[in-house]
């Protein structure tokens, strides 16, 4: 018999998110297109929050009463759901931040006190591409600047995608790290991966995924991917905010130096010295984020209970219906891949003259929810000669109603606009 | 509808049409960005001894920030400095004002169609961008200016 693929309930879906039957002040329902700056949160979630507050906060890991040891149970067992969902190989691989920013800035600052082979100096090169998130600019220039290292990157071409023409040229042999993001937050590209790695690899340069917007919405292999670090956050995939997620190759994590110290992250302590707990321990200093741990778990029940294949399926159809509508409203320009082959569900675009904050403001007032600006992706705006872009970003309760809405509202945008 | 409060004519009149736009002659130079959103302005002040003689600017940005730069140029060009600040002054309390205040028409003229912009703590910023950089730029000219007096 052929498999038949699954596909999303989503009636029922939505009725698992409460925000979702909002009507907003203005009396329009919300059309909720925001889901590449943060998702919404299902019920399950929440109610995990709420019975993780009134049945069993304690402070993890630190004592031997009956709710410390049920608060540590359930934080752990978040890092259990994190690794299956990740397919890591230990679930000491996974290390709890506060969100993909400092999951990126940890293992920058990991590098920059590393010993050799690690070691990020002066004679050293990081590489990243024009189209990360600031989040994964930023630190590499600090690191850049502390150590004298110099920082390279890969360009894109003109429909949005990297330039990998100069691969070798730009990953060389002087190369420490290479950085970069696996769905864009603003072209919506997915990213090449294994001739990234391919390469990386060749030199012996450690690879840095960030994958902020993939995590929520693919199936997430970081054995498939063979990198050493991948980075995500939370909130992205119906989860609090105030949690992230560093997985690391445990022999990295052994060898790579703390960078916060404080409680939790210690073996023992003199006032001469101390000695680190192991990996992940070692990278978690201080009271964690337990609730938001725990939240991150019950949002990964949710999504595998819906299937990250189906999930995948249904925005692809989305965005193909998406792609395709757009392209009708005359004067829109698609910044990024204008199909929806190796393409996620977040969608940058232009329209005419009008500025993408007028754009947002005519489309919140029908009720629509977009994000506009330069979605903390500057470089590509400047790449591509514009100053800002509106968004459209999709998710597993997305419909083509709110395409179709969408779309008519952008015909309002230009009648307000002409 | 509350868009038209936001999107008064006059302020599309200004987008569509901006006073004063392009950079000319003049004693200071600033430029500003709001970086929540990209909007950018280049703006430059020209002194005639206390009188504010020219103010020229050439920027990127929605209808709010460009309409404000029109509006400006219209306003204090050709007042005293002290007139000047305290219009500056005035519509900054407006557009503080989150929708509580109408503004004086006697001093602020057009400024006053950006009293439903205040309600838009969003758009706020993007309304006050040129008034910001104008503030900037005339500190600057008057650093300069006894420079240039004794030269
Ligand atoms: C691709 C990408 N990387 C990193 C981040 C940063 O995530 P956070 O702000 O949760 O640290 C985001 C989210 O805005 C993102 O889209």
């Amino acid at each position: 018999m052929i498999p038949t693929s699954r596909t999303l309930d989503v009636d029922a879906i939505r009725k698992d998110f409460p925000v979702l039957s909002r009507i907003l002040p203005n009396g329009k329902p919300l059309v909720y297109l925001d889901n590449a700056a943060t998702s919404q949160k299902p019920r399950q979630v929440l109610d995990a929050l709420t019975a993780y507050y009134e049945l069993h906060n304690a402070n993890v890991h630190r004592g031997v009463h009956t709710l410390a040891e049920e608060a540590t149970a359930l934080y752990e067992g978040a890092r259990d759901a994190v690794a299956s969902f990740i397919n890591a190989p230990s679930r000491d691989e996974v290390v709890f931040t506060k969100n993909a920013s400092e999951s990126l800035n940890l293992v920058a600052n990991m590098l920059g006190w590393a010993e050799e082979p690690y070691k990020v100096d002066a004679d050293s090169e990081i590489v990243i591409t024009e189209m990360e998130h600031h989040s994964n600019i930023v630190p590499w220039q600090l690191l850049a600047q502390r150590t004298g290292a110099k920082l390279k990157w890969f360009g894109l071409t003109d429909d949005g995608r990297l330039d990998l023409s100069h691969i070798d040229e730009i990953i060389t042999e002087k190369t420490k790290v290479v950085s970069f993001v696996l769905v864009s937050n603003i072209l919506g590209t997915v990213n090449p991966v294994e001739a990234i790695v391919r390469r990386a690899q060749d030199v012996g340069a450690l690879v840095v995924i960030d994958a902020s917007q993939a995590a929520p919405h693919m199936v997430l292999d970081v054995q498939a991917l063979e990198a050493d670090f991948v980075a995500f956050t939370g909130h992205k995939m119906l989860a609090p905010t105030g949690i992230g997620v560093l997985w690391g190759r445990q022999e990295l994590l052994e060898d790579l130096p703390p960078f916060l110290g404080g409680g939790e992250m210690i073996e023992t302590v003199s006032m001469q010295s101390s000695t680190y707990a192991p990996a992940p321990h070692k990278f978690e200093a201080g009271t964690p984020p337990i609730a938001q741990a725990v939240g991150l778990g019950a949002a990964i029940e949710y999504l595998n209970g819906v299937g990250m294949d189906a999930i995948w399926a249904h925005e692809h159809r989305i965005t193909e219906y998406a792609l395709q509508r757009l392209q009708e409203v005359p004067d829109l320009r698609i910044i990024g891949p204008t199909t929806a082959e190796d393409r996620a569900a977040a969608i940058s675009f232009t329209l005419g003259d009008i500025h993408p904050h007028d754009v947002g403001q005519v489309l919140d007032e029908q009720g629509i929810a977009v994000r506009v600006g330069h979605h903390c992706a500057r470089p590509v705006c400047l790449r591509y000669g514009i100053p800002a872009t509106t968004r459209a970003s999709f998710y597993l309760y997305s419909t083509e109603a709110e395409v179709d809405a969408l779309i008519d509202g952008l015909h309002h945008v230009r009648a307000f606009f002409g | 509808m509350k868009l038209d409060s936001m999107y008064q004519d006059i302020i599309l009149d200004h987008y569509k049409h901006p006073h004063g736009r392009g950079l000319r002659d003049g004693d200071a130079e600033v430029h500003h960005v709001n970086p929540t959103c990209g909007d950018e302005i280049t703006l430059r002040v020209k002194l005639d001894g206390n009188v504010l003689a020219d103010v020229s600017y050439e920027g990127q940005g929605c209808s709010i920030s460009q309409a404000s730069a029109s509006v400006l140029n219209d306003l204090l060009v050709g007042k005293e400095l002290g007139e000047a600040q305290q219009i500056q002054e005035a519509f900054l309390e407006l557009m503080q004002s989150k929708g509580q205040m109408e503004g004086d028409e006697e001093v602020l003229e057009d400024a006053i169609a950006f009293a439903g912009v205040s309600k838009y703590p969003a758009r706020v910023k993007c309304a006050l961008l040129s008034w910001m950089a104008w503030k900037d730029a005339t500190a600057q000219a008057l650093a300069g200016a006894p420079v240039k007096e004794s030269a």
